[in-house]
């Protein structure tokens, strides 16, 4: 089929309930590789994280990292599941150019995590528990750039170059029972769901959990069921869709595709399906077939995992409140309005906004600063708000705003002082002479100049024409270099205009 | 007697990518079904109550700590690649034209 016909969204409900699932990845931040001591990091040349192990060469022999265990445990934990008392590695058989082992090392019958779930709530209020089948342990694939033919995609590519960094990095995949009774709102709760595990992952420190980096992946299962069967659909599952608004688009997508399908009397192909961010459409991957004949068997050069109960606890003890309960408590806290709370949280800004708070700012100024000034020049500059400036020289800023040592205008010429490297807020008003002249002497000064240079003017405020006094203002905020409060320079042009001789 | 079929072998002969001669999948028919019945008959002495066993040693939980240590050189990595482009393996086009 060569462009896909959708129905229209609420048509394809009234005819279809979608059962969703979904599988997300989430990559583990740990210093070192799953099964070896090469590093787990990016941005270095390619191919210089190796070792034999993770290349798959002769002689290479896996070892368990403790860390990757421990935040899988955690993450587990933090899931509501249950850990498993014996657990070990599977290797999972197929041959493709960014798995070097031609395996990947990974968990088939007894997963370390199992029979879990978390409660989510949409922003209509409504909660919906999403049930976790597993959580298991898997290493990452190497990365593949696909050269020559007309698109840069694999389709149609001359050869494709390997970078095996990423070969052997810890993933956790975590893996939903089928989510019934979505309704309407199945693309949201796909959305909610990944921002919940990211959130998740986030607050326990065991993941960057950077979607734009890869660092949280989302497999997207959809089926339709026709109204008054209780037969399930053939499901797609559409691969790496790696934002949130992509998740929430994807299932969106697939439903309205689905169903224009099945109503004009086709079938679904059982098959993986690819999500393009351009296009906001999926395309047919393979079918499953034969190449999904994985032959797992256990892992011969791993020993299974018992982790003790004891651990278990020690661990469940250094989970950090759960993500949706310290939203509740930050907000009812900072006094926001939903509104303004969701920026924050939309904006990933929640640690920085509570760090800056904790540093003495009030949380209405923290918000303030960090979803307006420093969200807009972070999206200028194409990085994240919380990189650009910390928490500590944020609240100082503020601080000096409140202190009535800088105007809003002035503390903004501060900031991108501070985000240059020019040292802290106090160092940039120092050395660029950016603090609001509050000696009243040079001002005065000034007004006494400007009104006597105008004399038409000083005649009308002295009339009682007050409006006229904008023009002084405006010739004492130039010859004051800005550097003055404009409700002050005001307040004095009225004065000394009633007093000057 | 087994029931590994010449077919079954073809098959995973296909998976594992190995090519075989019309003679050897005569004889690994043969072999793998001698196997087959082998492992049949410690099934067989198996009670319900032995549990399945894929590691016969009785270790667990061997772990290393998360400490980074050198990797190979780029030019250490790439030294048994049948090609390469950079510092980066090159490997031939995956799919088929469409
Ligand atoms: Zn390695």
């Amino acid at each position: 089929m060569a462009s896909a016909e959708l129905m229209d969204y609420d048509k394809a409900l009234e005819l279809f309930e979608p059962v969703l699932g979904f599988e997300v990845h989430v990559e583990l931040n740990t210093k070192t590789k799953m099964f070896c001591g090469c590093a787990n990091e990016f941005g270095s040349g390619a191919n210089t994280n190796t070792c034999p192990t993770c290349l798959g060469l002769p002689g290479g022999l896996p070892q368990v990292n403790k860390k990757a265990i421990e935040s899988s445990i955690r993450l587990g934990l933090a899931l509501g599941c249950e850990i498993a008392e014996h657990s070990r590695f599977a290797r999972k058989n197929y041959f493709y150019p960014d798995t070097a082992k031609n395996f990947q090392t990974s968990q088939y019958d007894d997963p370390i995590c199992h029979d879990g779930s978390i409660t989510i709530e949409l922003e209509s209020g409504r909660l919906v528990t999403v049930e976790i089948e597993r959580a298991h342990m898997e290493d990452d694939a190497g990365k593949l750039t696909h050269m020559g033919g007309a698109t840069g995609r694999i389709q149609g590519a001359d050869y494709s170059l390997v970078d095996y960094n990423r070969g052997g990095v810890p993933l956790v995949e975590i893996v939903t029972q089928m989510i019934e009774g979505a309704e309407h709102d199945a693309p949201e709760i796909g959305k909610t769901y990944v921002a919940a595990i990211r959130e998740i992952a986030k607050g326990l420190g065991v993941s960057n959990a950077r979607m734009e980096e890869g660092n949280v992946r989302c497999d997207a299962n959809v089926s339709l069921r026709p109204r008054g069967s209780n037969v399930l659909g053939t499901r797609t599952e559409t691969k790496n869709v790696n934002s949130l608004r992509s998740v929430e688009r994807a299932v969106r997508y697939e439903i309205q595709r689905q169903a224009a399908v099945l109503h004009a009397g086709g079938t679904i192909t059982q098959e993986t399906r690819h999500w393009h961010e351009d296009t906001g459409r999926t395309s047919a991957g393979r079918p499953k077939s034969d190449a999904d004949d994985y032959r797992y068997f256990p892992e011969p050069d791993l020993l299974p995992m018992a982790p003790s109960r004891e651990w278990v606890e020690e661990l469940r003890l250094t989970l950090p409140e759960p993500p949706a309960a310290r939203r509740k408590r930050l907000q009812a806290a900072w006094g926001f309005v939903n509104l303004e709370f969701q920026d924050v949280v939309n904006s990933d800004l929640l640690d920085a906004v509570e760090a800056t708070v904790a540093a003495g700012a009030s949380a209405q100024a923290a918000r303030k600063w960090w979803t307006g000034e420093i969200a807009r020049l972070a999206n200028v500059a194409g990085v994240a708000a919380d990189t650009l400036v910390t928490p500590v020289q944020l609240a100082a800023l503020i601080e000096l705003v409140e202190a009535g040592t800088l105007t809003d205008r002035l503390a903004r010429q501060v900031l991108e002082g501070v985000i240059a490297g020019e040292g802290t807020p106090t160092q940039v008003v120092d050395s660029r002479g950016l603090a609001v002249v509050s000696d009243d002497g040079p001002l005065v000064a000034a007004i006494d100049a400007a009104l006597l240079g105008q004399p038409d003017v000083l005649a009308k405020i002295r009339d009682g024409k007050v409006q006229a006094a904008g023009a002084v203002i405006g010739a004492v905020m130039k010859a004051m270099r800005g550097q003055a409060d404009a409700a002050r320079v005001r307040e004095l042009v009225l004065e000394r205009a009633a007093t000057i001789e | 007697m087994s029931e590994i079929t010449a077919e079954q072998v073809k098959h995973l002969a296909y998976l594992a990518r190995i090519d075989l001669s019309p003679l050897e999948i005569t004889n690994l028919t043969h072999d793998l079904g001698q196997i087959v019945d082998s492992i049949a008959k410690v099934s067989e002495v198996a009670t319900a109550d032995t549990p399945a066993t894929s590691h016969p040693m009785p270790l667990t939980n061997v772990f290393r700590e998360d400490v980074v240590v050198p990797s190979l050189t780029v030019e250490q990595a790439l030294s048994g690649a049948p090609d390469r482009a950079g510092d980066k393996f090159r490997v031939p086009a995956i799919l088929d034209e469409d």
